[in-house]
């Protein structure tokens, strides 16, 4: 009796549920409305069935269930109505199915007019190409990848040269231009998603899979990855700026060429020496830090890292935010490095200086610490040497203070917040996995028996 | 199809006397049967604790240090796994095939006891290696249950090293277990069925597991050599998943592969794997359905028809599981066509169990109950399955919680509920005593509305977008608050079912002790495995004389005679005699 009630209960829930809920489709942003016409069909159909097939279990369960005396009815089948019932179930499969396929033939035949764009995924950042004014891409090869050369273009291939490089996790896109989306994965399996576009495409090492779009509403959306990559898959977010024509060619002449960044010239460290004089004062003439003046160890750091927090500082990515006081300082004598050049070379002058095994000033659980780093592991690499691949910075024989207080300040919202700083959002995101104060000494305590050295010296050879 | 006499051998082949014979290196399929059922059940629960500890994780994203990113993938990995391939897998053929196809066809033990005995030991020792990743340096892997390649054998997934491996021979040692347990299932039924047990008198248990045998001894090998594959990419080096690639910033030596043709493989065996899964619990469930309410099964031959047709069409739809995966798109048109096709013999068997009760004397037994809360989810997890069959409906709702929600409707609860039925049903045949009656009942409530709730507001959230196998959803400009608190009411109803089967267990341990003794067919069942001269069944099941089988399984209230079922080894009365008449 009881589970009579309840199938009828669930059915009224179930319908309440689904019209009350506040969990529906994203405003769509794309021309795949019909897509979510599908979906919705799809609801109504199964839908009836849904509801039909329960109240009538529950009537048949109320109607029949066992009283004194009742007794079966013997009845082993029904041709007919069998028959009756397949063909209505198989009308009602039809019904989903032909505009269904109808919506996808659509889907795999892209339309001649769409533009091409290149997204390329890898372990857990996003980037993106532009075929440049000769409209082609250049070929690419994961085997030619290297920190010069981050996206794998063949430089011998004259249509590469022009290609524009999109060195950051924000693509923009004109608003309703179809374009033909190319896939390319740099090392394992990803997925393309922005919610509010509706399709979804996988990016597979090995080959160019593809999907196409017209992005029909002006706004910024997310991209998600959402095909399991590994640690870091969850955290593995971008951005798709749609805008008037106008905005986004202004945006793409901005970015460099594949040529212009093959054709810069090597750091000079030697330049680098001479603009750090001013920094010694706080960061030590060695950089070597300074805890008294909240000034981090910089010797040995990562180049690529020092340039883009110098870049994140001027630009007030990082240091603007309430709260960050040294931060704040830090920005003051950023806007001091004149021009990429010099940020360059003063980047390649901190790479080069040692980076002996520092005081340690953290305390913690050493083997608790070495079980957490297993995830920072990662991307910072194993012995904490850093990763430029993962744009991950070196964390070993760096300030063990300076380190708990950026994991703080990940923690807490005074870094990583920044619209435009996708790389400390995404380690605000990772921090969040260390869970108290705890965590953080216990895991800083671990980076500070590490030693980089050997793992730094092999990558050189 | 002619008589056989290989069941009619008097003489045991085999003579068990020592306590070891009998309980332990056992050739009995009884015995054989509780041993899987009770491995499958360990292992089970370990799956369970890893959900509940993954739930904590998505619940109170904040307040548990215990679950960091590498173990949350190393658990949802786990869970999967273990769940599909070494709890339920194991458990309906292992488990449920072994104790249910000799007694049912009127056999004395598996064709190759032997044989049947090292199934289980063997399936003991990948189970062993399973567990034993999780004690290696770097742990188990987190790939993810579908292993894909190349970030289950690269640096950035936990277990690239020693998980994967472990995952991969214990997978493959699985297989080996599986095949051996799998031949005797299907030899037994077609070779080993008593006197007068056509195939199309067979109770639909036996249908269910004996074509789930058949699809698992076809598509394991898919998965098999592909764990071979990738062993061999992860340890010497070779190249069939991988290729030309930059992990880390480094290129490792391979070239070359291909990890679509992997995902191939993978779902060539993973679509079966569901039906394998699933057609043992359709089986089964009609068995359930027609004794309690006391109705022969409606349309018995369609439902043989239907297993069979669900069973050929599992084999061309694997595809749909990689509609996004970058292969051609044109595969969509295809795929999405069979699939939804193979929606209608699935609700004819829908309609059908409908109909079986329709007109019935139903009885709200324990074991009932889960029947019908099976036909509800089934129902549920059924119709979201056109959702996702249907290539344009799939694109936006991949990869999102509506997937997570519609297997776990369709093949996590609704297999689960008719696992927890059957073990209701036939307990008092295997232990010759009834359980508690009140704690079956709460057991049920629990685990039906609480599995509902877990689930259904899990659909609604993928149509939102919420993606899954996210350790965290942190800041997502297009989630509301109202995702994460829907996300701790979800785990606390996961805790809640989680607690359920602890009563469960509960109520079938002290049971063995206190439970009142059962009489030998307590259910009124027709079918063979109540009619032994033994309760619980002995070796050989049959004393001295083999039964004689004269009408099919379901003579249940059949108008004249005198009770309301007639067994199957009860001769065929002029009077009101109908079993043999339709289906002979």
């Amino acid at each position: 009796m009881a589970i009579a009630v309840v199938l009828v209960l669930l059915v009224i829930g179930s319908l309440i549920f689904h019209f009350a809920s506040p969990w529906w489709f994203t405003p769509i942003a794309s021309n795949w409305s019909t897509m979510d016409d599908t979906v919705i069909l799809t609801f109504w159909v199964t839908g009836v069935v849904f509801i039909a097939v329960n109240l009538f279990l529950a009537w048949v369960v109320w109607k029949y269930r066992h009283r004194k005396g009742h007794k079966a009815k013997y009845d082993p089948e029904n041709k007919k109505l069998e028959w009756w019932l397949t063909i209505v179930t198989s009308i009602g499969v039809a019904a989903m199915l032909a505009p269904g396929l109808f919506v996808w033939g659509k889907f795999v035949n892209v339309p001649e007019d769409a533009a091409i764009v290149e997204v390329v995924g890898q372990q857990w950042h996003w980037n993106f190409r532009f075929p440049g004014d000769d409209g082609e891409f250049g070929h690419s090869d994961a085997t030619l990848i290297t920190p010069e050369n981050p996206f794998g273009l063949d430089p011998d291939d004259p249509r590469g040269s022009d290609d524009v490089l999109v060195a950051s996790p924000e693509l923009r896109l004109p608003v309703d231009q179809p374009v033909k989306v190319l896939l390319r994965s740099k090392d394992v399996l990803h997925n393309f998603t922005v919610t509010q576009f509706r399709v979804k495409m996988d990016l597979v090492p090995g080959m160019i899979t593809h999907m196409w779009l017209t992005p029909t509403v002006p706004g910024s959306y997310e991209i998600l990855c959402e095909e399991l990559c590994g640690m870091g898959h969850f955290a593995m977010r971008g951005r798709v700026v749609v805008t008037p024509r106008e905005e986004f060619e202004t945006w793409l002449a901005a970015l460099p060429t594949f040529g212009a960044t093959q054709a810069l010239a090597a750091a000079d460290p030697a330049a680098g020496a001479g603009l750090y004089a001013v920094c010694t004062a706080c960061h030590g003439a060695s950089g070597e830090g300074n805890p008294a003046l909240n000034a981090p160890r910089l010797a040995g750091q990562q180049a690529w890292y020092i340039r883009r927090q110098l870049d994140a500082f001027r630009d007030g990515r990082r240091g603007a935010k309430e709260g960050d006081v040294y931060g704040a300082q830090m920005r003051a004598f950023a806007a001091m490095v004149q021009d990429d050049t010099s940020a360059r070379n003063l980047a390649a002058h901190l790479e080069g200086l040692a980076a002996p095994q520092p005081q340690a000033t953290v305390a913690g659980d050493v083997d608790r610490g070495r079980r957490l780093y297993a995830n920072c592991a990662n991307c910072h690499g194993h012995q904490g040497e850093g990763i430029w691949a993962l744009n991950a910075p070196r964390l070993a024989h760096m300030s063990d203070w300076y380190l708990v207080r950026q994991l703080q300040n990940f923690q807490h919202g005074v870094r990583g917040t920044d619209a435009g700083d996708y790389y400390g959002w995404q380690m605000a995101t990772f921090a969040d996995a260390l869970k108290d104060e705890r965590s953080i000494n216990d895991v800083v305590a671990y980076i500070n028996t590490l030693d980089p050295e050997p793992v730094r010296t092999a990558r050189k050879d | 199809m002619a008589y056989v006499a290989i069941a009619d051998r008097d003489a045991p082949i085999h003579d068990p006397h020592t306590f070891i014979e009998k309980y332990i290196w056992s050739q009995d399929h009884k015995v054989i049967a509780i041993q899987y059922s009770i491995v499958a059940i360990f292992v089970g629960l370990v799956a369970l604790v890893l959900s509940g500890l993954m739930r904590l994780q998505l619940g109170f994203p904040d307040s548990f240090h215990f679950v960091d990113p590498n173990q949350y993938y190393q658990f949802i990995t786990m869970h999967g796994m273990i769940m599909v391939i070494y709890l339920l897998t194991a458990l309906f053929l292992g488990g449920f095939g072994n104790f249910l196809i000799p007694l049912m066809c009127g056999s004395r033990d598996m064709v190759f006891p032997y044989m049947n005995m090292l199934s289980f030991w063997v399936y003991l020792l990948a189970v062993i290696v399973l567990l034993a990743s999780f004690f290696v340096q770097g742990g188990p892997t987190g790939a993810g249950w579908t292993l894909y390649p190349p970030q289950a054998v690269l640096p950035g997934t936990p277990g690239a090293g020693l998980g994967i491996i472990l995952m991969l021979v214990s997978l493959g040692i699985f297989i080996v277990a599986f095949t051996m347990g799998g031949l005797n299932y299907v030899t037994t039924v077609l070779q080993a069925r008593c006197r007068g047990m056509t195939l199309m008198r067979m109770p639909l248990s036996v249908w269910g597991i004996f074509v789930a045998t058949i699809l698992g001894l076809l598509a394991f090998p898919a998965l098999f050599v592909s764990a071979i594959m990738m062993t061999l990419d992860g340890t010497l080096g070779t190249s069939f998943f991988m290729p030309a690639l930059s992990s880390m910033g480094q290129a490792p030596e391979h070239d070359g592969g291909s990890p679509l043709l992997f995902q191939h493989l993978f779902w060539f065996f993973g679509h079966p794997e569901v039906y394998i899964v699933a057609l043992p619990a359709f089986g089964i469930v009609s068995d359930l359905l027609a004794t309690h309410a006391r109705k022969n099964i409606f349309g018995y031959r369609m439902m043989v028809w239907a297993i069979l047709a669900i069973g050929g069409l599992s084999f061309v739809v694997w595809a749909h599981h990689m509609y996004v995966s970058g292969m051609n798109p044109y595969f969509g048109f295809f795929f999405a066509t069979t699939t939804l096709i193979i929606a209608v013999p699935t609700a004819i068997k829908v309609y059908n169990w409908v109909l079986t009760l329709w007109k019935g004397d139903i009885h709200l037994t324990v074991p009932m109950l889960f029947a019908i809360g099976f036909i509800f989810t089934f129902v549920h997890g059924g119709l979201t399955g056109l959702f996702l069959g249907n290539v344009t409906v799939d694109l936006p709702l991949s990869d999102t919680y509506f997937v997570v929600g519609h297997f776990h409707m369709v093949m996590g609860v609704s297999p689960v509920l008719v696992v927890f039925g059957a073990i209701y049903h036939w307990y008092p045949k295997l232990t010759g005593r009834m359980w508690d009656d009140r704690l079956g009942r709460i057991h049920f409530w629990l685990t039906f509305l609480g599995t509902y709730a877990i689930y259904l507001p899990m659909h609604y959230l993928g149509i939102l977008g919420v993606p899954r196998r996210y350790y965290a959803l942190g800041e997502t400009e297009f989630l509301p608050q109202s995702v994460h608190t829907v996300n701790a009411a979800i785990t606390i109803a996961a805790l809640v079912v989680a607690a359920s089967v602890v009563i469960f267990l509960y109520n079938m341990i002290v049971s063995l002790w206190r439970g009142e003794k059962s009489p030998p067919n307590p259910w009124k069942a027709t079918t063979l495995e109540w009619q032994t001269p033994d309760t619980p069944a002995k070796h050989g099941n049959w004393g001295p004389r083999l039964p004689e089988v004269h009408r099919w399984a379901y003579d249940y209230s059949v108008p004249g005679a005198p009770d309301d079922f007639i067994p199957q080894n009860v001769p065929v009365d002029s009077r009101y005699a109908t079993g043999t008449g339709h289906h002979g």
